[in-house]
């Protein structure tokens, strides 16, 4: 086990070139938390229940405990670390902020990649479609009430409709 | 630190404000981190060996072959950490025996459950730390277990510890059993109660075994500095506690012990304890190497928190016009494998709502060859409330009484003397209840197959030790330092209280949780505790530092310190006669502002006296208990026992509501907890005592697409005691849903299940039964 | 831990050769189902084949002969496909059912038939939308029906270095539809209790020629139910004939209890899915016409 020897990939993450060495089993979520200290991108459960875990691999909302990190070879990973551009919050972690909707904020990354991968494929969710979409973002602390307020509302600063 | 007696504050300008949290944008950046996040130089990575019987005898443990493997550098167990003996945990949230918490950490000599602890090994991969842990041959005989607390309390049950005598009975039982508390309190004459009432109503109401459900699992990170001193990185509720449980089940001296809080994934009461901490502080000063212990959500499952499980049976007397006679609860609690349930509050609290002359109230404590229970919001008060409350409807129902108009009967209010204690203060009950019935949501029509619940339910919240630093920077910024992990935005709540007493921007107050060698002790954050008592201690400290500010500023003017007052962020020298003659002619007066800001002051520190710094400590012996009413509508689908939760409003008495976000979070939050312990959250033990259900698939949390917007109505009666009228507001809202839901889908679907979580197969079956 | 090897073959011929050479190969498409049986042990393969670089895996056409739809295409990518979604709803959304958004992402449909699950969401639904699978393997390419490509839990008929390439779903009668239902205690996230997939084709005057219902979660597999498609044709769907179905369905059942319901309950749930994705589907027939 210890001499396994370990695969090269080259990747791209959050539009940067990467490469890095992992164990063909490792799991993305590991290796970005743990090889390249990218611990934004949290583990709940590493068995696809929980979506704390969430990335956008090649544009395609994922786990990234269910994706083999040697499947990122020649792809596109997007993670809660490339959301904010140029030091500017996206509208979604602005409004998740206003409406105070996180509490002890660990599944939030999930929420906010979430969450981006819907309101650009649906700009106008209704609220029971953004429930529906995130249906697989457990949030323990919040009851969701303020996390769905937020995304809706972020919605409509992406739609243009409210003020940022 | 004594606590003054003054006026509670009512006019606030920057409390009950909704700024953004000064941790938030840490948080939705990712950059927070948590347990699991911290990676070291060299890091070693530790792994538990678990147990595969639900009760068996250690015989050997033998790590040869695991130590065989390259990169295994150090392991544990048992023989590692002192006999924990006879004495009690210091620090705990209940008062608990060292003996009933070491054996979580490492099991000495027998294993009470499935998945306990018995061995740890650390190696330098994860994967190869797991690889060796099924390397670790253990040698068990295996004994019969219990798993049901009826089955524990015969004669014939097998004997968890021998060495359990039953606490609460005259005399004490002389052979030891399963059952380790049996006590009962009684206030007035229950026969002539229930003489005198015109409609009785008795049940015996089930509530399952559930987890707290935090989706962050436990993680540590522990080093040493190869002289003895370790330190600790974890996600817990207090890593005071910590500190002190870590040294306590280990032997390293407190003194040599650092923890550092990281951001925390949520706990509900299930992270103040330990369980990798103490071993990972092992491995690490066996191995001269940092380790770091993840716990998987399997194990999150299986070996911590579980909440008890209860069984109370519920008598209600009352009269004709309502008035409530006679209250009896008797409540059997399983506690798991070790005693540790909330036995106590579940059997002091059951009724606290309501004013009854006659009340009995009978709690037990039976242990099962289960996980070891832990904490979870408002610990026992739900399991019990639940069935008075769905009592308490069901006396309405007899009565053909509104709900709500037979709890504002009966409702305590300042003056009532409680089953457990001294009379209540001014109290938000029957304000509560008033706002409920006015709700446009009470008044709201029903159609076929949909119910309505009510409950109302009350929590003791704590006070506790608490420590606030103020340091002021050159700027006038002030850094605020507590000990109390943020689990729910409390840094927010820190900001608000020091800016109020400052009369400051909150947005120029930056606060820290910090380690436990950088600020005084700070009980763990529960209890509902923290707003209160760490809140109070900020407000001390900022006290205080307006006090030396004023100083400050009096001696720079030459002035009295008497004529000086602060206000909105300036000290102020007194326009008046008196003043105004005291001054005259003197040079310091002439060329002296009458203003001074903080920045101003802060900036000149050094030549008035050095660095601007605060500290206070307290005992809060000022909490107020908090009270919650909540209104359900639930519709059942007649053919499937499907149940979908229409709508909700909480209303809650916050006291005063510091960063009402916050709180309405809190009230959401335990509303929606109490509806999936109400219709889908159990542990499911299969014979073996295996659970069944250990992961996020089948233990089956509330989801976003479950839920309608949980509505909230803050009620503000201030907390006499408290300088700001605070009240906790954390726990209090997990104890009214579970009695408001199972009371409308019961409604909705014509049946009275009384037999929790209220699953499709048991409602439709009762259905199909009526 | 015994070493993994991870290969992405990009021709079928390739996947054969690394299936070859490995006696404890497992395929991985979606990873939806392969990585969490990894994870808790349940499986530990020696040799794990990514077929998402292949082709024929990967494609997705509707045509004159209907869908062929490649094994390895996730569910996100059929639901996104506005004509298929019209042609076959009820197929649309059984895959639509398959986990979560971020399981949408990778779970296929090829997986979640050869993971064989009794209670495999999309099963029911290309059972009565009469799929067939098209396999290559050491010994050539064969074609199987979809109801007889799983023999029981976790069993299905691939042989060693078989692999499931394709689906072909032919294209719907006129004045045809489908429904699919399943059961579950929460909205979402979780596994179905019981499922049902009804398809249907009337006459002019709203007389059922054809139906075919299949059922799952209440069995070893999925399930045709020929007794309840003979109560239905013929019939308007009126309660009568909807309710023989159901009892049909629920007959034809054979569940277990566990801890996601019981044996009784699956059975008598099973025929009002059965009821209810009939009337949907006939619903549907009507709007468009």
């Amino acid at each position: 086990m210890s001499t396994q020897k370990k695969t090269h990939v080259s990747t791209t993450i959050n539009g940067e070139p990467c490469e890095f060495l992992c164990e063909p089993q490792q799991i993305l979520s590991d290796v970005l938390r743990t090889n390249l200290n990218m611990t934004g991108t949290k583990e709940g459960c590493t068995t696809g229940d929980c979506g704390a875990c969430s990335v956008i691999l090649d544009g395609a909302l994922v786990c990234s405990c269910l994706v083999l990190a040697v499947e990122a070879e020649n792809r596109s990973i997007e993670t809660i670390e490339g959301i904010a551009e140029d030091g500017k919050l996206h509208p979604i972690q602005q409004k998740l902020l206003e409406h105070a909707a996180l509490q002890c904020g660990i599944c939030t990354p999930g929420v906010v990649i979430a969450s981006k991968v819907l309101l650009e494929k649906n700009p106008d969710p209704s609220e029971e479609q953004v429930r529906y979409w995130l249906a697989g973002n457990l949030c323990r602390c919040t009851g969701y009430d303020k996390i769905i307020r937020a995304v809706l509302d972020a919605g409509a600063v992406m739609r243009g409709e409210a003020r940022s | 630190m004594n606590q003054q007696v003054k006026p509670v504050k009512t006019d606030f300008k920057y409390v009950g404000t909704r700024p953004i949290r000064p941790d938030g944008p840490d948080k939705v950046t990712g950059r927070a981190k948590y347990g699991a996040d911290l990676n070291l130089p060299g890091m070693l990575f530790g792994h538990i060996v678990r147990s595969p019987h639900a009760h068996a005898r250690i015989k050997s443990i033998d790590f040869t072959e695991a130590l065989k493997l390259p990169g295994v550098l150090a392991t544990m167990c048992a023989d590692d950490l002192p006999d924990p003996g006879d004495r009690i945990l210091p620090g705990a949230e209940i008062e608990m025996k060292l003996k009933d918490i070491s054996p979580i950490i490492m099991a000495r000599d027998k294993v009470l459950f499935h998945a306990q602890a018995v061995a740890a090994v650390a190696a330098t991969s994860a994967s190869l730390a797991a690889e060796a842990a099924k390397l670790v041959r253990v040698e068990y005989e295996v004994l019969p277990h219990v798993l049901d607390v009826h089955a524990a309390m015969r004669d014939d049950a097998p004997l968890l510890h021998n060495d359990m005598f039953t606490q609460g009975m005259n005399p004490p039982p002389t052979t030891p059993s399963n059952l380790s508390v049996d006590f009962t309190m009684d206030m007035g004459d229950l026969a002539a109660g229930f003489a005198e009432a015109d409609v009785v109503v008795e049940r015996t109401y089930r509530v399952p075994m559930c987890h707290q459900g935090y989706i962050e699992p436990h993680a540590a990170v522990a080093r040493t500095d190869g002289n003895g001193r370790v330190e600790i990185w974890c996600c817990t509720q207090g890593h005071f506690m910590v500190r002190s449980m870590t040294a306590e089940i280990t032997g390293i001296e407190l003194g040599k012990i650092k923890v550092i809080a990281s951001e925390i994934g949520g706990g509900f009461g299930g992270k103040t304890t330990v369980y990798g901490e103490p071993v990972a502080a092992v491995l690490a000063l066996k191995s001269g190497r940092p380790v770091k212990i993840v716990m998987s959500r399997e194990e999150v499952f299986r070996a911590t928190g579980p909440v008890s499980s209860a069984e109370t049976r519920v008598r209600i007397g009352a009269k004709n016009d309502g008035t409530i006679t006679a209250i009896e609860t008797d409540i059997l609690m399983e506690s798991g494998a070790y005693s540790s349930s909330p036995i106590m509050p579940s059997t002091m609290f059951a009724a606290a709502c309501y004013r009854c002359a006659n009340m009995r109230s009978r709690g037990r404590e039976v242990l099962t060859n289960k996980a070891k229970v832990w904490a979870y919001r408002a610990p026992g008060a739900p399991q019990s409330i639940m069935a008075v409350e769905c009592a308490i409807n069901e006396v309405a129902e007899r009565l053909g009484m509104d709900p709500i108009d037979l709890r504002l009967k009966n409702a305590v209010e300042e003056g009532d003397v409680p089953l457990f204690g001294l009379p209540f203060l001014a109290i938000g009950l029957k304000k509560a209840l008033q706002e409920a019935k006015n709700h446009p949501h009470y008044r709201a029509p029903l159609q076929a197959n949909q119910g309505r619940g009510v409950a109302a339910a009350f929590w003791i919240n704590a006070g506790m030790q608490s420590s606030a630093t103020i340091n002021v920077a050159a700027d006038g910024s002030l850094h605020v330092l507590t000990g109390n992990p943020d689990i729910g935005g409390s840094r927010a709540s820190m900001a608000l209280l020091a800016a109020e007493v400052l009369g400051i921007p909150v947005e120029t107050v930056h606060p820290s949780v910090v380690d436990t060698d950088s600020v005084g002790y700070c009980d763990t954050t529960g209890g509902s505790r923290t707003t209160l008592a760490t809140g109070g201690a900020v407000i001390q400290a900022a006290e205080m530092l307006v006090a030396e500010l004023c100083k400050r500023a009096a001696a720079i003017w030459n002035v009295n310190f008497d004529d000086v007052e602060w206000s909105d962020g300036k000290a102020i020298a007194r326009i008046g006669a008196d003043l105004e003659n005291l001054m005259e002619g003197t040079a310091a007066a002439a060329s002296a502002p009458k203003v001074l800001t903080l920045a101003e002051l802060a900036a000149m520190a050094g030549a008035t006296g050095g660095p601007l710094c605060a500290v206070a400590t307290l005992h809060a012996h000022n909490a107020q208990p908090a009270f919650a009413v909540n209104i359900c509508d639930a519709a059942v689908d007649r053919e499937t026992g499907k149940v979908d939760i229409l709508r909700y409003t909480c209303i809650q008495d916050a006291g005063k509501a510091v960063h009402p976000a916050y709180v309405e979070g809190q009230m959401q939050g335990g509303a929606v907890q109490g509806i999936g312990w109400a219709l889908n959250e159990e542990y499911i033990y299969n014979e073996k005592g295996e659970l069944d259900n250990a992961g996020f698939l089948d233990y089956r949390i509330p989801v976003a697409s479950d839920l309608p917007m949980i509505d909230t109505v803050i009620v503000e009666v201030p907390n006499p005691l408290h300088p700001f009228g605070i009240r906790g507001v954390g726990e209090v809202p997990i104890c009214p849903p579970m009695p408001a839901v199972v009371t409308a889908v019961n409604q909705a679907a014509g049946v009275r299940v009384c037999d929790l979580p209220l699953t499709p197969p048991k409602l439709l079956a009762a259905i199909d039964a009526a | 831990m015994p070493s993994v090897q991870y290969e992405a073959p990009t021709s079928l011929a390739q996947a054969a050769q690394s299936l070859h050479g490995s006696s404890d190969a497992k395929i991985l498409a979606g990873g939806t189902d392969l990585l969490v049986q990894m994870k808790l042990g349940i499986r530990q393969p020696a040799l794990i084949v990514d077929i998402k670089h292949i082709p024929e895996l990967m494609e997705l056409t509707l045509g004159d002969r209907g869908l062929h739809l490649g094994a390895a295409v996730p569910g996100a990518i059929v639901s996104a496909h506005a004509k298929v979604g019209n042609m076959y709803p009820g197929l649309v959304e059984a895959f639509a059912l398959i986990g979560s958004s971020q399981i949408q992402g990778r779970c296929s449909a090829g997986g979640n038939l050869c993971n064989a699950s009794p209670a495999a969401d999309s099963v029911p639904a290309l059972m009565v939308n009469r799929a067939s699978c098209n396999i290559v393997g050491p010994k050539g390419t064969r074609t199987v029906a979809v109801e007889h490509f799983n023999t029981g839990p976790g069993k299905n008929c691939l042989e060693n270095g078989e692999i499931l390439v394709s689906m072909d779903i032919p294209l719907p009668a006129p004045r045809s539809s489908d429904a699919y239902l399943r059961f579950i205690p929460r909205t979402e996230m979780d596994i179905a209790v019981a499922g049902a997939a009804v398809a249907l084709s009337l006459d002019a005057s709203g007389v059922c020629t054809a139906a075919i219902v299949a059922i799952g979660a209440v069995a070893p597999t999925a399930l045709l139910v020929p007794a309840a498609a003979v109560a239905l044709i013929g019939t308007t769907l009126d309660d009568a004939a909807l309710h023989k179905a159901a009892a049909a369905a629920s007959a034809a059942s054979s569940p277990i209890s566990d801890k996601r319901g019981t044996a009784e309950y699956r059975r008598k749930v099973v025929g009002v899915l059965v009821r209810r994705a009939a009337a949907i589907a006939k619903a549907r027939i009507e709007a468009k016409v």
